[in-house]
């Protein structure tokens, strides 16, 4: 009995036992198994906060990438308040505009981080975001309020591709347009009032539409006192030509194509866009001699020079003209904007060449620089920052309340036409063929300008057929294309 | 003792022989690398590239971009009427331009040997200040001179409103003046080095001989200096087939421009980015380029036997 007690009391010792053991290790794995998921969190949180480290971790400095003229050394001037708010140093690295386009082409080609934000050509933003040299910045301007505040025809022309599908690569910085300058002393002196009235039977005053302005030009031509009707481009080695072909052809009925279905016969082989070039090469016969290279600089120089009564350029190079330092008739110097047209079609058209360019980030640099880049636009485009570019001469922002402010308005004489030609403008083709259509349209329309080669219908028919099969070649008239496929 | 073959000497000879040969080799090596990187293989594969249709502007993807297409670049370049246009136009350039120089730069060179005056060093010196200059500088030097409204060639010249620059009339002319200007103490420098290394008994023995001027010059002369004038038209007609600098500083890339071929590949490599078609401009340039100097180096073999 007694054994048998003794053996009832060893097994229940060693069942409590076994249980006990069993409870423990339960115990330790389910220990351990929450310190694993404790540590497996703790991991989880670290690597999280490791990323948002590194989103936040910001380069100590950014450069960025525009073409050498004033509004650059503006934007550096400008980004001293972004150094002294971030501690992020800024610099401005500038390629003079005859190799501007090309340089950072070649750079981004080659896949290079050498700059960290580029203020591209406006034209150049398809090929840029298909090839993927720049980054997508959709959620960055609609989380940052920046496709609300800046100008939808901005946003549209400096920004998106493909237009219309909302997709963005860049932040307006440098907002432009073809505009005028005239000597209003001449305008306004009762000798030429009489004169132009009693042989083109209207007043002489500011263009009212392109037509008077080719009268105007043709009235004040006395090349034998050298002194010539009007300075427009004639540069054709990029886009100067084109810039003033795309608004005498669009005012007059034609346009360059359709930006949406690509197609260009019917566009710029049409009536209007025949008369609108050969409105281009009349006009072009008033020009001061040597004009057949003729971009920004020769137009200042021969208004500076007191050689001709009005001249073409971009907004961005108007201040110039109201230096009196610079330009011994700035007292006497009025702008306008581009003057209305009626077309062929008896249609009543106006239009203003674009010019300006939109800031973008490489993609080939790294988070701390792409942190920092996105850091500058976000802070470029605030109202108050944006304020205060437009207050420097040449800048112009795209902001459109400070578009629309007093300030701005005030700030120069030409700043009312540039707003007005904000509502005008129009731009080139955006997509990645652009430079070789560009440099089709220059030859061939440039010829007929220039030289006086051919005619206009068969240069505009010639640019047409070359297009078409650039279009086609590249399959953008196939029914399964999407532009946005990429 | 038996006496090793090989002796010590001989065996430490060749042992420093070899270790001057694998020296060599090793501090020549870097360089070969560098110049098949940078030279030959560009050479091979731009010439693969100019059988593809390849734009560098676009990514890269085999079969797509490159796309092999044969010889359709070069049939496309041959046929185009414009492209002939060109290759008068360079041709054009050329035999104005290298012709000029080595009239004029003969010419001096006779005249800076022949006449003594003091200050002739100076002269010299100066004369030869174009060719120092950087070829873009000179020619945006030039598009100032030549200016319509401002300049001072038409201004000094008294040619009146003459534009040098983009009415196609003047402007390749334009560009050979400047070239001519640049280059011509390049051919100077030459004519003055041969002229000097003929020996003066030569002409003394012909003064003896009462041989007029113009027999020492056919006779003596000119075939003294001959060789070192080829060796000045070769290098004169290479480069004047590349000009490029002096052309865009003074005319710009637009289409007023001279239709130069060189100009021409820049626009179509670097504007439109059509890589493989400017490929085979650049290799058919290339086979120009070596043609005409294999003519000119087989007259200086010739000259110098």
């Amino acid at each position: 009995m007694r054994k048998a007690l003794i053996w009832l009391l060893a097994a229940m010792l060693m069942v409590s036992l076994t249980i006990y053991g069993a409870g423990c290790k339960a115990e330790e794995a389910a220990e351990e198994e929450i310190a694993e998921e404790e540590m497996e969190e703790e991991a989880e949180e670290e690597e999280a906060a490791e990323e948002e480290a590194e989103e936040m971790a910001m380069a100590d400095s950014i450069t960025i990438h525009w073409a050498q003229w004033a509004p650059a050394d503006n934007l550096e001037a400008l980004s001293a308040g972004f150094t002294a708010e971030t501690g992020i140093e800024v610099i401005v690295e500038q390629t003079p505009w005859e190799t501007f386009v090309q340089k950072y082409n070649v750079e981004m080609i080659a896949g290079s981080d050498a700059w960290d934000i580029i203020v591209a050509d406006s034209q150049d933003v398809g090929n840029m975001a298909i090839n993927g040299h720049f980054v997508e910045l959709t959620d960055f301007v609609q989380e940052k309020g920046i496709l609300d505040s800046f100008l939808p025809s901005a946003m549209y022309y400096y920004s998106e591709y493909p237009k219309g599908y909302e997709r963005y690569w860049g932040v307006p910085v440098e907002g432009d347009a073809l505009g005028w300058a005239y000597r209003m002393d001449l305008f306004q002196d009762p000798d030429n009032m009489a004169a132009f009235e009693a042989e083109y039977g209207y007043a002489l005053g500011v263009p009212e539409s392109w037509d008077m302005l080719k009268d105007i030009a043709e009235f004040f031509h006395d090349p034998d006192n050298e002194f010539y009707g009007v300075a427009v481009y004639g540069d054709n080695g990029y886009d100067s030509l084109a810039m003033i072909a795309e608004q005498t052809i669009r005012v007059y009925g034609g346009d360059l194509g359709n930006f949406e279905t690509f197609e260009v016969d019917g566009y710029l082989n049409s009536e209007g866009a025949v008369a609108g070039i050969e409105y281009y090469r009349e006009l072009y016969r008033f020009v001061p001699p040597g004009f057949g290279d003729a971009f920004y600089v020769a137009t200042n120089d021969a208004f500076i020079s007191g050689i001709v009564p009005m001249s073409t350029n971009f907004f961005a190079f108007l201040p110039a003209l109201a230096n009196p330092e610079t330009n011994p008739f700035a007292g006497d110097t009025g702008y306008f904007t581009c003057p209305p047209q009626e077309g062929v079609d008896g249609v009543v058209r106006q239009s203003a060449a674009l010019g300006g360019q939109a800031g973008s980030v490489v993609s080939y640099i790294s988070e701390e620089k792409k942190n920092a880049a996105f850091a500058w636009l976000e802070w470029f485009a605030r109202e108050e920052t944006q304020a205060e570019w437009a207050q420097l001469p040449g800048s112009f922002t795209c902001h459109e309340a400070v578009l629309n402010s007093d300030e701005f308005l005030n700030a120069a004489p030409y700043n009312p036409n540039m707003k007005e030609s904000f509502e005008l403008f129009q731009d080139w083709w955006a997509v990645p063929q652009y430079d070789e259509m560009l440099r089709t349209f220059s030859e061939v329309v440039g010829a007929y300008v220039i030289s006086g080669t051919g005619t206009a219908e068969d240069a505009l028919q010639e640019v047409t057929d070359i297009w078409t099969e650039i279009f086609e070649e590249d399959g953008y008239y196939d029914p399964d294309f999407d532009p946005n496929d990429f | 003792m038996k006496k090793k073959s090989g002796s010590r000497k001989t065996v430490n000879m060749a042992y420093r022989s070899m270790k001057d040969t694998t020296l060599l080799r090793i501090f020549v090596l870097p360089v070969i690398i560098l110049l098949i990187i940078m030279n030959v293989f560009p050479l091979f594969w731009s010439l693969v590239l100019s059988f593809s249709d390849y734009s560098a502007k676009r990514a890269t993807e085999w079969g797509e971009n490159p796309e092999m297409i044969g010889a359709v670049n070069y049939s496309e370049m041959l046929r185009d009427p414009k492209m002939w246009n060109r290759f008068i136009t360079t041709a054009k350039f050329v035999l104005l331009s290298v012709g000029l120089q080595m009239i004029l730069g003969f010419g001096m060179a006779l005249l800076l040997h022949q006449v003594k005056f003091f200050g002739k060093g100076f002269l010299t010196t100066l004369l030869i200040l174009p060719m120092t200059m950087s070829p873009v500088i000179v020619g945006i030097m030039w598009k100032l001179f030549y200016n319509a409204n401002y300049g001072m060639f038409n201004m000094l010249l008294g040619l009146g409103k003459i534009d040098w620059t983009t009415d196609p009339t003047f402007n390749l002319y334009g560009v050979v003046i400047a070239d001519v200007w640049m280059w011509t103490p390049f051919v100077m420098l030459l004519s003055i080095a041969g002229l000097s290394a003929v020996p003066r008994y030569l002409y003394e023995a012909a003064e003896i001989d009462r041989a007029s001027w113009w027999y020492k010059f056919t006779r003596i002369t000119m075939p003294m200096v001959y060789p070192l004038l080829l060796v000045a038209l070769i290098f004169r007609t290479m480069e004047a087939f590349k000009i490029f600098d002096i052309a865009m500083g003074i005319t710009g890339r637009g289409t007023t421009a001279p239709q130069l071929l060189s100009m021409y590949l820049y626009n179509v490599g670097f504007v439109t980015w059509k890589t493989s078609y400017g490929s085979a401009l650049g290799y058919i340039m290339l086979i120009m380029i070596i043609a005409i100097t294999s003519i000119f180096i087989k007259y200086l073999n010739r000259a110098r036997q």
